[in-house]
């Protein structure tokens, strides 16, 4: 589905991204993690074009990403980011409804897809006419996600879509949008740099660090086999304290 | 091409303001500003209604250079002038030796000279009647007898080449406590008895107010300031009937008459129009239309003026000042030569901007309108430029990232959310407009400067506050409306407010 080719990439001085070779496979959850820093947002905004690639090329169902293809293939991706990029003068159905509208889709067509994506990512309708301030971090993501799916897009592409949101209500939302990957079938690539997270959705790990891939393979193999000592180091300082305290009594 | 465009456009303004003056009049009438220059004016405007012209007076221009300036380029046909004037100062350079010189080098601009209107406006000096009665001083020469008197003159008449310097070194003048001041300043110091003579118009109404004698110019110092029309010489086959009705004002007002009308408008606060009419009905039985203006009626006809300068300047500011503003959000590097450009128009001194449009554009509304408009576009342009390149990167990179290309991005989510810096700025400009504004009435535009300018010139502060009041309730109430305007506007999910 998404095939980059030896893809660099600089910010200034600093490399983002080195030679990078990457194919994700269509209808799974791939899952880009690694410390600050490492290239995995980077990766994210290349494919959605908002930078481009210094060298290399990427490939999206066969066509390369290019400046004329561009707003054509944004069309079959839906991208979140960490605090939503909702449009503050917008109300949460209007948020959603923005792009079909420019495509002018017929608003019965609109309605419909709108109440069905409410009812995915389970958004209460009644909140639809809100403004973002009104709503709660959780159901910005909510609202986000389904501004994202509006157009049916063939890719999912998630930048911590889940990083600024308070524990309990992260957890509610990592079971849901879960179910909305699983129902919906589509290409994931999310990124996330904790790595509980990490395991809870994916069925492909990258880990990266300084703009280079390290390992790549299922959750499982990165535990029981990792790549080098750099991996290690990263799986155990992200165990939870609390799995390797003893409870006295 | 952008070239062409910004000529139409600023041709469009300036036919939008000139519009502003209802009908076309067929003669328009100039004149200096100071009263007796307005009371000429009104003169001739009664006699050329009275020839059933229409006619328009534009009071009270400017100074002698602007106003000739007026007449030579058309935008005036008539108005009174001194030949002294013409001589020491219009043509000071070619040095004309007689009227029939002046007239010579008047028709080359094709201009004419009436014969003389009856007075002379010249030169003089003045003390106190007792004063001089006392000293028995009669004549210029006799104050060589006084080394011990105190003069003080008007600023202009202690500079100018013709005036003391001239006049001490012709004379042979002894007196050493000679000064510059205000020339209010000296006719109080005068009726103090701290002074003791001062330069003077020979028509001042001052002069028989403070009971002044004027000294008798026995050498031959001052130069003759005939008080003459001056016109285009077109007027002769274009209107000849008002032409006519308006030269029988040669020969017509003596000295001692033209000192009374001045006294009655600068002293008595009567309104040049009613003293006009007045004269004319007196000497020449003539009866004009001189009704003069109520207070009611001068509100309206200001308040509509002055809205329309504002309103026609701040739409076109706005039409071209958001396009730039977007162009420099845009673009950066030119966006630094936009904001240069329009930031440095805005150093201008609004008054200066307004005397730069005179050899441009003439004068009248329209180069008021252009001069406003320029004056407008820095704030709307700042603001425009400022709104969108605070944005959020990640909301742009969000509507970005949807699909849309740049246009809709601008439309569908830059703009509203620039909305509420774009407004602030388009509120400022109005606000700042209202004011310089006022200015216009320097070019002859109207508005609430005429009042305030009248008002100034005969030192009447009712006649100030008439004008200044409702400029100053306008700002106010453009700032209401926009505030308004704003509620209507801003979209609900960007005001602080909004709370569920």
């Amino acid at each position: 589905m998404l095939e980059l080719n030896q893809v660099s990439k600089n910010y200034a001085d600093v490399c983002a991204l080195e030679h990078c070779d990457l194919s994700i496979a269509s209808g799974q959850t791939t899952v880009l993690i690694g410390p600050s820093g490492c290239g995995k947002s980077t990766i994210l905004r290349l494919i959605i074009g908002l930078q481009t690639p210094d060298e290399g090329s990427i490939h999206f169902a066969g066509q390369r990403l290019e400046r004329d293809s561009l707003p054509a293939l944004r069309q079959r991706m839906g991208y979140v980011i960490q605090d939503g990029g909702l449009f503050p003068h917008l109300c949460a159905r209007d948020n959603v409804a923005l792009m079909a509208r420019y495509l002018r889709w017929p608003d019965v067509r609109i309605a419909t897809r709108i109440t069905e994506l409410a009812e995915l990512t389970h958004f209460p309708v009644d909140a639809l006419d809100r403004f973002p301030i009104q709503l709660s971090g959780g159901q910005q993501q909510r609202v986000s996600l389904m501004r994202s799916l509006m157009l049916d897009p063939e890719v999912l592409l998630l930048d911590e879509p889940l990083g600024a949101l308070d524990p309990m209500i992260r957890r509610d939302l990592q079971v849901d949008l879960r179910e909305v990957f699983t129902n919906l079938g589509k290409t994931v690539l999310m990124v996330t740099h904790d790595l509980g997270e990490a395991a809870f959705f994916a069925d492909t790990v990258v880990l990266l660090r300084d703009g280079r891939i390290v390992q790549q393979g299922t959750m499982e193999q990165l535990l029981r086999e990792p790549a080098d000592d750099f991996v290690r180091r990263f799986i155990q300082a992200q165990r939870s304290p609390l799995e390797t305290m003893e409870i006295p009594g | 091409m952008t070239r062409r465009f910004a000529i139409n456009f600023l041709c469009g303004l300036l036919l939008a303001g000139n519009c502003l003056a209802a009908e076309e009049p067929t003669i328009v009438v100039g004149s200096k500003n100071f009263t007796e220059g307005v009371v000429l004016g009104e003169l001739i405007r009664a006699m050329a209604a009275s020839a059933g012209a229409s006619v328009e007076h534009r009071q009270a221009l400017g100074g002698t250079r602007l106003v000739f300036n007026a007449l030579v380029s058309g935008e005036i046909d008539i108005y009174a002038e001194y030949t002294g004037t013409l001589t020491h100062e219009i043509f000071a350079q070619s040095k004309p030796a007689s009227n029939a010189d002046l007239r010579d080098l008047l028709a080359k601009s094709g201009l004419v000279m009436s014969k003389s209107l009856g007075f002379r406006d010249n030169f003089a000096l003045g003390m106190r009647e007792h004063v001089a009665e006392r000293l028995d001083i009669r004549r210029v020469s006799d104050l060589r007898a006084h080394p011990e008197l105190v003069f003080r003159f008007g600023t202009e008449f202690t500079e100018r080449g013709d005036g003391w310097p001239g006049l001490r070194r012709h004379y042979g003048l002894p007196q050493q406590d000679v000064l510059g001041v205000e020339h209010d300043l000296a006719y109080r110091g005068l009726a103090a008895g701290d002074v003791d003579l001062t330069d003077l118009y020979t028509t001042d109404a001052e002069i028989a107010y403070y009971d002044l004698r004027t000294l008798e110019d026995d050498l031959g110092y001052f130069p003759p300031y005939e008080a003459v029309l001056l016109y285009r010489a077109e007027l002769a086959q274009e209107q000849p009937a008002a032409l006519a009705a308006v030269l029988r004002m040669q020969g017509l007002i003596d000295e001692a008459q033209m000192i009374a009308m001045n006294s009655r408008v600068k002293l008595g606060g009567a309104q040049e129009v009613l003293v006009a009419a007045d004269f004319l009905r007196e000497q020449l039985g003539v009866d004009v239309d001189a009704r003069s203006s109520t207070r009611s009626e001068r509100f309206l006809r200001n308040t509509g003026q002055h809205i329309a300068l504002v309103a026609i300047s701040l739409v076109a500011a706005i039409l071209i000042a958001v396009p730039l503003g977007i162009a420099a959000a845009r673009w950066p590097r030119l966006g630094q030569i936009i904001l240069g450009v329009v930031g440095i128009a805005q150093t201008i001194p609004a008054l200066a901007l307004l005397v730069f449009m005179i050899p441009l554009f003439g004068i009248g509304a329209g180069p008021a309108v252009i001069a406003l408009f320029i004056y407008s576009l820095l704030p709307i342009v700042r603001n425009t430029y400022t709104g969108l390149t605070t944005i959020p990167a990640q909301l742009i990179e969000s509507a970005e990232a949807l699909g849309l290309p740049a246009g809709a991005r601008l439309r569908l989510v830059e703009a509203p959310l620039a909305a509420v810096s774009i407004l602030a700025g388009i509120k400022t400009a109005a606000v700042i407009n209202i004011g310089a504004a006022t200015l216009g009435a320097l070019i002859g535009a109207g508005g609430y400067g005429q009042p305030i300018l009248t008002g100034i010139r005969l030192d009447d502060v009712g006649l100030i506050l008439e004008g200044a009041v409702p400029a100053a309730g306008l700002a106010i109430v453009v700032q209401l409306l926009f505030e308004w305007a704003e509620r209507a506007i801003v979209p609900r999910g960007l005001r602080a407010s909004t709370r569920a």
